[in-house]
């Protein structure tokens, strides 16, 4: 198995506290990755350090064969990973348009065909070209996600860091938003990163998933292992029972 | 015997620059010394419901309802001095998230205090010993040092507990808890979940659980609401929640992951426009 993306002992410190210690993971081509963890545990963390917006102090990170230190990211960097955040009201420009929003990421790349990469962009994620001049606070949250994934794949990206996509949305607009993402994936060949508190929602997406804690990782386990209950931590037991709902005593 | 709380054909209505939005639109129930759940998607009204109950509702906002009681005190045509007396002293009201909603320059201590003072006449030391045992009913292990922290000082699954205290201290009949832990953790929610669910039922009083999470609020209430677009679609036992009728019932119960089940793609809401008819 290639390596799309491999992580070795990265430590992220703020001032004296470690937000990650000594993580190495290993998340391979076309493979979907979960990571799992309360907040705090340094899920987040991970992934943005990984994308150049956390530095970090010790370690190696290595995406698709070429190496990257804790802040310089160049443009062919962002080519191949790009990131879609949690909240889909803070992270558009509320300010530009659909069309601006999705235009900025090619201008910067130098792509030349942008009338049909946008318009395309947007029927790849279901919004017809009467969103194309919209601003952000005229659509909904669903859209907005939907919006930030169009951003994010427009670019034609190979991994793709995925930071709780669906935790601010409704149940039945989760689902839409899973589909979507599992539907760019199968047509795009793209490796995943995938974090969330919710396990269902991990174990739906996620071949194999990392549990973490206090910026550890406690372990790594394949999705089957969920299903059977085959995990050795503690800590991934009780994340289990949260997820199963409350139980009266 | 009255019940609780009835509510009959309440409407809550926004007036905006494009004409009146109907956020709530005839929502009726009675309430009894039970635990209700009011489940629905953002913009389906469950909030303002409970909002326009406690009277809370924006005052541009316009309220009407066939009968909106609490217990045989008609709520919507009392005196302002009288519903105030009623807010926090018979009828509280847990809210989201405790980062927004506890006063951020008090320490957690008078703002009990200060809830109880507002309702009772007790002297300082006895309102003291009052937040201090309330403290160690929603399981603070140390409630000398909680009492003199600020809510920043806390954690999200101590600030709540500390807003259940707060909110419990004068020993309200009804409680509306708006969403209380969906802004917690998932490890945490189950802990604050079960010190509600231990408290509610020792002080034997009505409680409407608002959340958006079907399966949650089954779990925890006797009875489920399901609004959609401002109504009432559904009303379920909650043991009974596999024979949903409605398809947005159906639809909420389908679409979410669970781990086991191998279902690619997620059946997703086929929303039909009758529904919000």
């Amino acid at each position: 198995m290639t390596s799309a993306l491999s992580i070795r002992d990265m430590v992220v410190t703020y001032d004296e506290f470690n937000a990650l210690n000594h993580v190495s993971l290993d998340v391979g081509q076309g493979e979907s990755f979960g990571i799992v963890g309360e907040s705090g545990s340094g899920k987040s963390t991970l992934l943005r350090a990984v994308a150049g917006l956390a530095t970090f102090q010790q370690g190696t990170l290595s995406v698709s064969g070429r190496s990257y230190s804790g802040r310089h990211r160049d443009k062919e960097f962002y080519r191949t990973v790009q990131m879609v955040f949690q909240d889909p009201y803070g992270s558009l420009h509320p300010r530009q348009t659909v069309d601006r929003l999705l235009l900025e990421p090619l201008v910067i790349h130098g792509f030349t065909d942008v009338e049909t990469r946008i318009s395309r962009a947007l029927d790849e994620v279901g919004l017809g070209s009467g969103f194309r001049f919209r601003y952000s606070h005229q659509l909904s949250g669903g859209q907005r996600q939907r919006i930030a994934i169009a951003r994010a794949l427009i670019l034609e990206p190979k991994i793709l860091l995925l930071d709780e996509p669906t935790s601010a949305l409704d149940a039945s607009i989760q689902a839409e938003i899973l589909n979507l993402l599992e539907q760019a994936r199968r047509d795009r060949n793209l490796t995943f990163v995938m974090v969330s508190h919710d396990l269902g929602v991990i174990s739906h997406m996620c071949e194999r998933l990392a549990v973490m804690k206090n910026g550890e990782v406690v372990e790594t386990v394949p999705r089957k292992a969920l299903e059977n209950r085959e995990f050795s931590a503690d800590y991934t037991r009780q994340l289990l029972v949260a997820s199963e709902g409350f139980r009266r005593s | 015997m009255t019940a609780l709380l009835t509510v009959d054909d309440l409407r809550v209505t926004f007036p905006t620059r494009t004409g009146e939005v109907q956020a709530v639109r005839g929502v009726s129930f009675t309430l009894g010394k039970e635990r209700l759940g009011i489940v629905g998607e953002s913009g389906s009204g469950k909030s303002q419901t409970g909002r326009a109950i406690m009277g809370l509702t924006p005052g541009h906002a316009k309220i009407t309802a066939k009968k909106l009681a609490f217990g045989d005190r008609d709520l919507l045509n009392m005196p302002a001095a009288e519903r105030r007396d009623l807010r926090g002293k018979k009828v509280a009201m847990i809210l989201q998230d405790p980062k927004y909603s506890l006063n951020p320059v008090m320490t957690i201590g008078r703002q009990i205090v200060e809830t109880l003072k507002t309702h009772e006449k007790v002297s300082g030391s006895e309102a003291k010993a009052r937040a201090l045992a309330m403290l160690e009913a929603v399981q603070i292990r140390d409630p000398q040092r909680v009492f003199d922290l600020y809510p920043h000082e806390v954690s999200g699954g101590m600030g709540q507990r500390a807003m259940i205290a707060m909110m419990l201290v004068c020993g309200p009949e009804l409680l509306i808890a708006d969403e209380p832990t969906s802004a917690l953790d998932v490890t945490v929610q189950l802990e604050v979940l079960g010190i509600l669910d231990k408290l509610v039922a020792e002080r034997g009083m009505g409680l409407i659980f608002i959340s958006h999470d079907l399966r949650l609020v089954s779990s925890f209430c006797d009875r489920v609401i399901v609004m959609y677009a401002g109504r009432i679609v559904e009303e379920l036992s909650s043991a009974n929640l596999a024979e949903a009728q409605h398809p947005y019932t159906r639809g909420l119960l389908n679409c979410l992951p669970t781990i086991g089940s191998d279902r690619h793609p997620l059946p997703v809401l086929d929303r039909k426009p009758e529904w919000s008819l």
